[in-house]
């Protein structure tokens, strides 16, 4: 019947689809870019072909796979991180950020920043210690019980994110010479500090947080029909919800502390995947993955090359594409 | 038959506010039993507390003789399905996906369906008469149509011991009709215990081979339908003027409220 092999023939199909989606993504954003030199001589030296131009060997190898393989991390993270809470507290508006950790990272990163450390770990340690604090914060005052009550965590979570914007307001309304372009740049995503020890870092990090988020998938599902339902359908709701909520806030909070807050691809992947693909988890999950990670890659290379000038923050460009495209697919699908 | 459910000296309360108290009875296996009582007498606490949501104290509730502390979630969902009474239609799943996801407590962590989980699911849909919706999305059905996805759903579990909170509430009375039938269905085909909370006194009237009237948390009278449906009990906990009289189907008793108008 249509349903036994619907699962793993749609899960099939979207790995394999996303997955050449995400490879052509990459050979594009890798072949791109400011250098004089042209995309043949680029996919030469991507594709391995000797005696080639030493410069751009250097810039393809050390200054754009870094970028874009971080574009890869932060933009699957974000989009799974949606989707986890999407389904956690069963909240279509929910987003990676709802529960306060952008918030905390900002206020993290600014300090860092007004303090005149480095990037990277100066400023990335301060939005981490700073998005640990909020998740903390928020554990602590929806424990115990309460946690399962989603509106709970979802108050607290909107009340301590509008906590943390007064304070930033604040700290940015102090801030007057140069480092004022570097806080909002952080603000608004960026990814131009990427090199290859920290990417690889947070590769480390990442890739088994997606593989564990991928067993609770089918318990996400679950989930969707309500809690104590749940339950009684065999499910450990409180132990699957507490993994879950850690695992994905740590997540998140070791890509923003890197790239800042990039905004809306968290929130709309998860539901551009889920018009396309349908609702269910196992096979979003990966969906997410890739779908988000091509995704930032593409918003990333836009955001590189498209000024004649420097770069903007990619997070203009996540929202500038993807809200229309967004609408345009709701629309279709409500028709 | 063995006992499905032994309750013992069961009390719940919400912060200082006691809910049940002091409850023991027992339910036969194979039984159908219905739970009735006014807004407020603990008919769903009752309800949560048999179904493993809500905890208890060691000993207060057996089921099939073994304490319900003492089962995992997973065993506990093979023996016991529960259909809530608010029913979360969530993202859009289809029906079929939403049958199949009873089958839970029988698959691996990722649940991908196996021929005999597709096979359960397909004989639950075809008793619920849900099976011609099979591709539809739960949020397009009406809501008789979803309480029998929900009911499917909890077949598709296979327990022996199905609950279910006032799942006529919002139908209409062909569809309230359908439920019981199914409900009974289930009980002299599967030979599955059916334990239900209804506000319906009729419906528990002519379907209940045992009813459980609750008054502020506590067992008012429990006993055969015409044991517990006399006007003495019904006055005394509803606290309104009712008529009792023969069914002239099947010889249950038959409860009429009397409106104000008619009472001199």
């Amino acid at each position: 019947m249509a349903a036994q092999t619907s699962v793993i023939k749609r899960l099939l199909l979207v790995i394999v689809l996303l997955t050449g989606i995400l490879a052509a993504a990459l050979l594009i954003a890798l072949s791109s870019g400011s250098s004089r030199e042209g995309m043949g001589a680029s996919l030469a030296i991507i594709f391995g072909q000797e005696d080639a131009n030493a410069t751009l060997e250097t810039i393809i190898w050390h200054l754009r796979l870094p970028r874009v393989l971080l574009a890869v991390l932060v933009g699957a993270t974000l989009s799974l991180g949606g989707l986890v809470f999407q389904a956690l507290l069963r909240n279509p508006l929910a987003e990676p950020y709802i529960l306060g950790i952008s918030g905390g990272s900002a206020i993290g990163a600014i300090i860092g920043i007004m303090l005149g450390l480095s990037r990277f770990p100066g400023v990335t340690f301060c939005a981490f210690i700073g998005s640990l604090a909020t998740l903390v914060l928020i554990l602590v005052m929806s424990s115990g019980t309460t946690i399962l009550k989603k509106d709970a965590l979802l108050l607290s979570g909107v009340m301590v994110n509008a906590f943390c914007s007064a304070v930033i307001m604040f700290l940015v309304s102090l801030t007057q010479d140069a480092r004022l372009q570097n806080i909002i740049f952080w603000l608004m995503g960026d990814l131009s500090s990427a090199d290859s020890r920290t990417t690889g870092i947070l590769a480390l990090i990442l890739i088994p947080c997606f593989l564990v988020i991928f067993f609770f998938s089918h318990a996400m599902n679950l989930l969707l029909v309500g809690k104590e339902t749940a339950q009684t359908m065999g499910l450990p709701v409180k132990t699957v919800t507490v993994v879950l909520l850690v695992l994905t806030s740590l997540m998140v909070s070791a890509t923003v502390s890197y790239s800042g807050l990039l905004g809306f691809i968290g929130l709309v992947m998860p539901h551009l995947l889920r018009l396309i693909w349908g609702p269910d988890h196992r096979v979003l999950v990966p969906a997410c993955i890739l779908g988000g990670g091509a995704y930032l890659v593409v918003c990333d290379l836009l955001a590189r090359t498209l000024p004649q000038q420097g770069e903007m923050p990619a997070g203009v460009i996540t929202a500038l594409i993807g809200a229309p495209v967004f609408i345009f697919l709701l629309k279709k699908s409500r028709r | 038959m063995k006992t499905a459910f032994a309750i013992n000296n069961l009390s719940h309360a919400f912060g200082t506010h006691a809910v049940l108290k002091n409850l023991s009875f027992s339910i036969t296996g194979g039984d159908f039993f219905i739970i009735i009582g006014p807004n407020g007498s603990g008919k769903t606490t009752l309800m949560k507390l048999m179904a493993g949501v809500l905890k208890t104290g060691t000993d207060r509730i057996r089921i099939f003789e073994r304490d319900i502390r003492n089962f995992s979630y997973k065993s506990l969902a093979r023996r016991i399905a529960y259909v809530p009474q608010q029913l979360e239609v969530g993202f859009p799943f289809t029906v079929e996906e939403a049958v199949l996801m009873g089958r839970a407590p029988h698959q691996n962590v990722l649940g991908i369906p196996q021929d005999r989980d597709i096979e359960t699911a397909r004989q639950a849909m075809v008793i619920t008469e849900v099976a011609h919706l099979a591709d539809r999305k739960l949020d397009q059905l009406s809501g008789g149509e979803q309480q029998r996805v929900f009911i499917a759903r909890a077949l598709s579990q296979e327990p022996e011991i199905i609950l279910l909170d006032e799942p006529t509430a919002s139908l209409d009375i062909s569809h309230q009709i359908r439920v019981m039938d199914l409900m009974e269905k289930l009980k002299i085909e599967k030979k599955v215990t059916v334990v239900m909370v209804s506000h319906d006194v009729n419906l528990a009237a002519m379907y209940g081979d045992r009813l459980l009237l609750l008054r502020s948390g506590e067992i008012a009278s429990l006993g055969l339908p015409h044991e517990v449906l006399t006007f003495q009990n019904l006055e005394a906990t509803y606290g309104c003027k009712v008529l009792v009289d023969e069914n002239p189907l099947g010889k249950s008793p038959r409860v009429t409220p009397v409106p104000q108008k008619f009472l001199v």
